[in-house]
């Protein structure tokens, strides 16, 4: 019988969160020969974490490659590093990005000062700042709802407001979270879930028995700028 | 106050005036009318907060050659320094504070600092600057400001709040104030040094931006520092000062010769760091230099940078400068004005190369603007406000403060 990947990484998630939160560290491998480049991850994290514009939590970059007529396209997901090293949360002056003993690096908006220190120093572009745009409040004639409904980052509500634009999450830095809020109540991050090429795995690199774990561990494994000495707790299969 | 003293004032309360149009923006809806965005963090408000940085530092550190060395030559532009520095330093604050996201939160770098960010460093050291600048001024000008408080009317008034309660006066007092002007200078230097190497390491620690990412880059923080605050000194002690280019020749013209000497060191840095980024052929070397010469904004390398900061002056000092005060002064006010080019060159190439390749076009939305950044009409407002600020407290500072020092100047002295 054919294992059912989504159904499998769900069972490993569950696992995963009955042992304590310091012996999890959470991982994804991205499996770029499965990329078709369609951008519903791209899409799913934004509908997710409802995000504004301007503000890019995951994006897939593309790549033509060789001269006519040999040419192809290389698609390469980018989420958040989620690094075991992370350059941008050394450099926030008053410590409000910090990594988790899970291995995610979060931000407490109501702390960060919107310095954007932290996008200056990320190596993968990953960080966004909240300009306090909208989609539609003062470029259309009428608001869309979607503008004005709240996110669930870090499980509490976040609403934007376009009367306020002086309260958090407006005016402070912003990234991915593996949808922390999703995992805690045992969901999968919602790029993994709306994948359709079966592309991305997820789950607790520390438990070897999950399909994150035994991915990662393959031979034909690359992280983003190792060179850097960040760790990135994102694979890519090639 | 002198006419152009007054001419100062106006023209910084018409800036103020124009930017506080930009202002009420910035604090009505934060950052959103910025023309900068996600890929281009930093941007014209940090490039006027590491000039007037770096002015300050430059002319605090010149200042320090008089009361730490005691190089009496420049001893006439003294206390004209040390409220240079104070000046300057009040503008670069207000320039990185409404570039905080997050205005109202700036006390947090105090009540919750990270260290292990330089930039939590820097404002702890700025902060001990600031109260160290303020403590040297009065030291410097308490003597003078408790026998002008004698008078009565505005002035009067004001010298008597000023000085304290400081009374007694004499030569021996005014040594003795000296003496702790000094120590302070002494305590300063490093501490000047350290601050503005810091913003240099502010940048410099970023491993990824390969731009920024040297070892010389704070040392180069502080050469640029040391002459562009070379030049405003020079510049102000020409022109600000009633007569001042004849009144202080000397020290112009000393100036000047200082100046020449930093400008040329920075030429040697600049000229360093290019050739060896263009040797190669990564592109986070290369392209931020290639960017800077032959880019779409070649003119500001070219023409204030290289032009109006480094190369001019040097032209100047090196012929009609070295006799003339009035030539030095000029040259002094060219260079300090083109810095800010060098300084624009600082911070937007960091973001000249891609972090991915590729990520510039995977996204099409406001605020997501990879490649050529262009400043908002409301950033130069605000710009404007800072600018106007400036010299609005320059004005008045020269005007109603004791700037110049009662000893000869070194042109009347045998």
């Amino acid at each position: 019988m054919i294992e059912n990947r989504l159904l499998r990484m769900q069972e490993d998630l569950r696992r995963a969160l009955t042992r304590p939160l310091t012996e999890r560290r959470w991982g994804m491998v991205i499996d770029l020969r499965k990329c078709v480049g369609c951008n519903a991850c791209t899409v799913a994290c934004k509908a997710e974490n409802n995000t504004p514009p301007g503000v890019a939590y995951h994006v897939v970059l593309e790549e033509e490659l060789g001269r006519y007529p040999s040419v192809t396209r290389r698609f390469l997901p980018r989420p958040c590093m989620q690094c075991e090293h992370p350059p941008c949360t050394r450099v926030c002056p008053v410590g409000a990005t910090y990594r988790r003993a899970d291995g995610i690096v979060v931000i407490d908006y109501e702390v960060c000062i919107g310095c954007r220190y932290c996008l200056s120093a990320c190596p993968y572009g990953a960080r966004s700042f909240d300009f306090g745009d909208f989609y539609t409040v003062e470029r259309t004639p009428s608001t869309a709802p979607y503008d004005l409904s709240p996110n669930f980052e870090y499980g509490r509500e976040w609403k934007r407001n376009p009367t306020n634009r002086n309260a958090s999450p407006i005016g402070n830095a912003r990234k991915c979270t593996f949808c922390l809020h999703r995992l805690e109540k045992g969901m999968l991050p919602a790029c993994i879930t709306t994948c359709i090429g079966g592309a991305r795995t997820f789950g607790d690199l520390n438990d070897p028995e999950s399909l994150v774990a035994r991915e990662a561990a393959s031979p034909n494994v690359m992280r983003l700028k190792e060179e850097l000495g960040t760790e990135p707790s994102v694979y890519y299969l090639l | 106050m002198s006419k152009r003293l007054l001419i100062t004032l106006l023209l910084g309360l018409v800036a103020l005036g124009i930017g506080s149009i930009g202002m009420a923006d910035r604090l009505g809806l934060g950052l959103l009318h910025v023309g900068y965005g996600s890929p281009v963090p930093w941007a014209l408000w940090v490039v006027f907060y590491i000039y007037f940085v770096g002015l300050s530092a430059g002319a605090f550190l010149i200042s320090s050659l008089v009361y730490v060395f005691g190089f009496r030559r420049l001893e006439g532009v003294g206390r004209l320094a040390v409220f240079i520095a104070l000046v300057s330093l009040i503008t670069a604050l207000v320039f990185i504070w409404v570039d905080l996201g997050r205005m109202e939160r700036v006390f947090s770098v105090f009540l919750r600092p990270s260290f292990s960010s330089p930039l939590a460093w820097i404002v702890w050291l700025y902060t001990a600057y600031f109260f160290l600048l303020l403590a040297e001024a009065w030291f410097l000008m308490r003597r003078d400001l408790a026998q002008g408080g004698k008078a009565g009317g505005f002035r009067g008034t004001l010298y008597r709040l000023l000085a304290l309660g400081t009374k007694e006066d004499g030569p021996e007092a005014r040594e003795r104030d000296l003496r702790v002007v000094r120590v302070l200078g002494a305590i300063g230097m490093p501490l000047a040094v350290a601050f503005h190497g810091g913003t240099g390491a502010v940048f410099a620690v970023t491993v990824a931006r390969a731009y920024w990412y040297t070892g010389l880059f704070p040392i180069m923080f502080l050469v640029s520092a040391l002459a562009s605050g070379g030049g405003l000194l020079t510049a102000l002690s020409a022109f600000a000062i009633r007569n001042g280019f004849r009144k202080y020749r000397e020290e112009v013209i000393g100036l000047g010769r200082l100046l020449t000497l930093l400008i040329l060191l920075d030429v040697l840095m600049e000229v360093a760091e290019f050739l060896v980024s263009l040797y190669g052929t990564a592109p986070a070397h290369f392209v931020p230099i290639y960017d800077q010469l032959f880019g779409p904004n070649w003119y500001i390398f070219w023409v204030l940078g290289a032009g109006f900061a480094l190369g001019l002056p040097l032209l100047i000092l090196f012929t009609l400068g070295r006799k003339s005060a009035f030539w030095a002064g000029l040259a002094g006010a060219v260079s300090a004005i083109g810095f800010v080019g060098i300084r624009w060159n600082i911070v937007l190439p960091g973001f000249a190369v891609e972090e991915l390749p590729g990520i510039g076009r995977s996204f099409y939305e406001p605020h997501w603007i990879y490649g050529l950044y262009v400043p908002s009409l409301m950033e130069w407002q605000v710009a404007l406000f800072g600018i106007g600020l400036a010299f609005i407290l320059f004005a008045l500072g020269a005007s109603f403060l004791p700037l110049e020092t009662e000893v000869q100047p070194a042109s009347h002295r045998a």
